[in-house]
C-alpha cells in the first residue's frame, strides 16, 4: 500500500475541519442544553401542579418527545416545519431548537422526579414561613432537586452530545458529516481512511463525553452517602 | 377582657369522606400559651395546621388578630408571616448554612436588607446559644440543635403567634431539655403567645395558662389553669393522663 489512510488525517485543512465540526457539534449541544433545560425546569415545575389539565398536556409532550425517533424530529424541524410556517433558518438554528425542546421534555421528567422526591415537610416549613410559592420552588425545591437530579441531567448531557451525530441527516457541518465528506474525497487514492477518520471521531467523541460521564458517576456516589 | 389574638369558630375538617376535626371552638389571649393535649391520632397536628393555612377546612372561620379567615379566602401567605410554626420533624433547609436558614424569610418575603437579616440572626443564635454554629450545615448539628435553630428560624419573622407541634418527639431525652427550656424562655420573657402540641406532661403542666383536651376530633376539655392535670373531668381525660407516667 503506498499511501496510508491516515496521512489523511493531515493532509492539507482536514484536521481542522474535524475540529471545527465537534465545535458544531458541541455548541449546539450547549446551547440545547442551556435553553432545554431552563424551559424543562419550568415544565418539570408545572408538572407538580395542583391541575390535571396542566399535567396532561406537558405528560403528553414528554410521551411525544421520548417516542419520536430523534431523526424525525429533526427532519420535521428542518424539512416540515419551515414548509409549513414558512421560516427559512439555518439547519444548525432548526437543529438546536429541536435539540432543546427534546432536552425540555427529558428534563421536566427529571425535574419532577427530583421534586416530589423532596420531603413534604421542607415545602410545608418554608410555606410556614411565609415564603410564596414561587420562592419556595426557587431558593428551597430546585437547588435540593438540583442535587439529586445531576447525575441524571450529566447523563442528558452525554446522550445530546452524541446525538449531534444525526445532525448530517439535515446538512449540518458536524464531526460526522465533516469526517464523510474528507472520507469520500479520498476513497480512491486512500482506501483505509475511513478506518482512520471514524477512529479519530470515536476519540473526540469520547474526549468530550467521558468526563461527563466520571463526572456523573462521582456526583451519584456522593449523593449515596 | 382584651380582644382575643385568636378566635377559632365551628371549625369542621374531612379528609375526602372522613371527618378528623368536629366544630372546633376556642380562643386565645394575647400572650397565652395553650397546650393541646390528646391520644395519638385524633388531629392535633391537623388542627395546628388548619391554624395556618397548611390544611383548608371545610367549615367555620378563624379570627386572627381581628381579622376574619375563612379557608377559601385567606391570604396565608400574609398569615404566616405572623404565625411561626415549627414541626416534629427537623425541617432546616439542608442546602444552606444555619445563618441563610434563618435570614432566607426575612430577606425574601419581608425585604429587609442583607445585613440587617443577619444581625437580628446572629442575635437570635446568641439567643438560642449556638452562635457558633452560624456558618454549619444543618447536618453538622444535633437534634436538638436543629430544633432551636428551627425555632430562631420562626422568631426571625416577629411572629405574633407560635405553633409548635410536638417539637421534641424525635430527640434524644438528652436534647429535649434545652428545647423546651427555650420554648418556656419565650414565654415568660417574651410574652410570646403559643399553642404547644406535646407528649411531655410536666412540661404541659409547667407551661400552660390554658389545656384543650381533644378525642376524635372533638375538644373534650377545655380548662383554664393547670386544673386539668390536677381534676380532668372525663373518664378519657382520666385514662389519658394515666396513660402518660409523669
Ligand atoms: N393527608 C391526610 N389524608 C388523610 N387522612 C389524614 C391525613 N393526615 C392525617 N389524616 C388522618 O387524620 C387524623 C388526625 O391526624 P393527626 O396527624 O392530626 O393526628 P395527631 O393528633 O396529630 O396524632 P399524633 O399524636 O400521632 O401526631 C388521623 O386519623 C389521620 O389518619
Ligand atoms: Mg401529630
Amino acid at each position: 500500500m503506498e499511501h496510508s489512510g491516515i496521512s489523511v488525517l493531515f493532509q492539507g485543512r482536514n484536521f481542522v475541519r474535524l475540529l471545527g465540526g465537534l465545535w458544531t457539534s458541541v455548541w449546539i449541544a450547549a446551547l440545547a442544553l442551556v435553553f432545554g433545560l431552563l424551559l424543562g425546569a419550568l415544565i418539570g415545575l408545572l408538572r407538580t401542579s395542583k391541575s390535571k389539565l396542566l399535567r396532561a398536556i406537558f405528560r403528553i409532550y414528554l410521551e411525544f418527545f421520548r417516542i419520536v425517533p430523534t431523526v424525525v424530529l429533526l427532519f420535521l424541524f428542518y424539512y416540515i416545519l419551515p414548509r409549513q410556517v414558512g421560516i427559512n433558518w439555518p439547519g444548525s438554528v432548526m437543529a438546536t431548537i429541536a435539540f432543546a425542546l427534546w432536552v425540555s421534555a427529558e428534563f421536566s421528567d427529571i425535574v419532577r422526579g427530583a421534586l416530589i422526591s423532596v420531603p413534604k415537610v421542607q415545602q410545608e416549613s418554608g410555606l410556614a414561613l411565609g415564603l410564596s410559592k414561587w420562592q419556595l420552588f426557587i431558593y428551597v425545591l430546585l437547588p435540593q432537586a438540583f442535587q439529586l437530579e445531576l447525575p441524571a441531567t450529566i447523563n442528558l448531557a452525554t446522550r445530546v452530545i452524541k446525538t449531534t451525530s444525526l445532525l448530517m441527516m439535515i446538512s449540518v457541518m458536524d464531526l460526522i458529516n465533516v469526517g464523510q465528506q474528507i472520507i469520500e474525497a479520498n476513497n480512491q487514492s486512500h482506501p483505509t481512511a475511513v478506518f482512520w477518520i471514524y477512529g479519530l471521531i470515536f476519540l473526540l467523541y469520547f474526549i468530550v463525553d467521558y468526563p461527563l460521564s466520571l463526572w456523573s458517576k462521582k456526583v451519584a456516589r456522593r449523593n449515596q452517602n | 377582657m382584651a380582644e382575643p389574638i385568636l378566635t377559632v369558630k365551628n371549625l369542621s375538617k374531612s379528609y375526602g369522606e372522613q371527618q378528623v376535626l368536629h366544630d372546633i371552638n376556642f380562643s386565645l389571649q394575647k400572650g397565652e400559651v395553650m397546650t393541646m393535649l390528646g391520644p395519638s391520632g385524633i388531629g392535633k397536628s391537623t388542627l395546628l395546621r388548619c391554624l395556618n393555612g397548611l390544611e383548608d377546612f371545610q367549615t367555620g372561620e378563624l379570627v386572627f388578630e381581628g381579622q376574619t379567615v375563612k379557608a377559601d379566602n385567606a391570604n396565608w401567605q400574609q398569615l404566616r408571616q405572623k404565625i411561626g410554626m415549627v414541626f416534629q420533624s427537623y425541617d432546616l433547609f439542608p442546602n444552606m448554612t444555619v445563618l441563610q436558614n434563618i435570614t432566607l424569610a426575612p430577606v425574601k418575603v419581608q425585604k429587609k436588607s442583607k445585613a440587617e437579616a443577619e444581625q437580628a440572626a446572629r442575635q437570635l443564635l446568641k439567643r438560642v446559644q449556638l452562635s457558633d454554629y452560624a456558618n454549619s450545615y444543618p447536618r453538622e448539628l444535633s437534634g436538638g440543635q436543629k430544633q432551636r435553630i428551627a425555632i430562631a428560624r420562626a422568631l426571625a419573622m416577629h411572629p405574633d403567634l407560635m405553633l409548635f407541634d410536638e417539637v421534641t418527639a424525635s430527640l434524644d431525652p438528652e436534647m429535649v431539655r434545652s428545647v423546651l427550656d427555650l420554648i418556656k424562655e419565650l414565654s415568660e420573657q417574651d410574652n410570646m403567645t403559643m399553642i404547644i402540641v406535646t407528649h411531655e406532661m410536666n412540661f404541659a403542666r409547667q407551661i400552660a395558662d390554658q389545656v384543650l383536651f381533644l378525642d376524635q376530633g372533638t375538644i373534650l376539655e377545655q380548662t383554664a389553669g393547670k386544673d386539668f392535670f390536677t381534676n380532668p373531668q372525663t373518664q378519657r381525660a382520666k385514662d389519658f393522663l394515666a396513660s402518660m407516667d409523669f
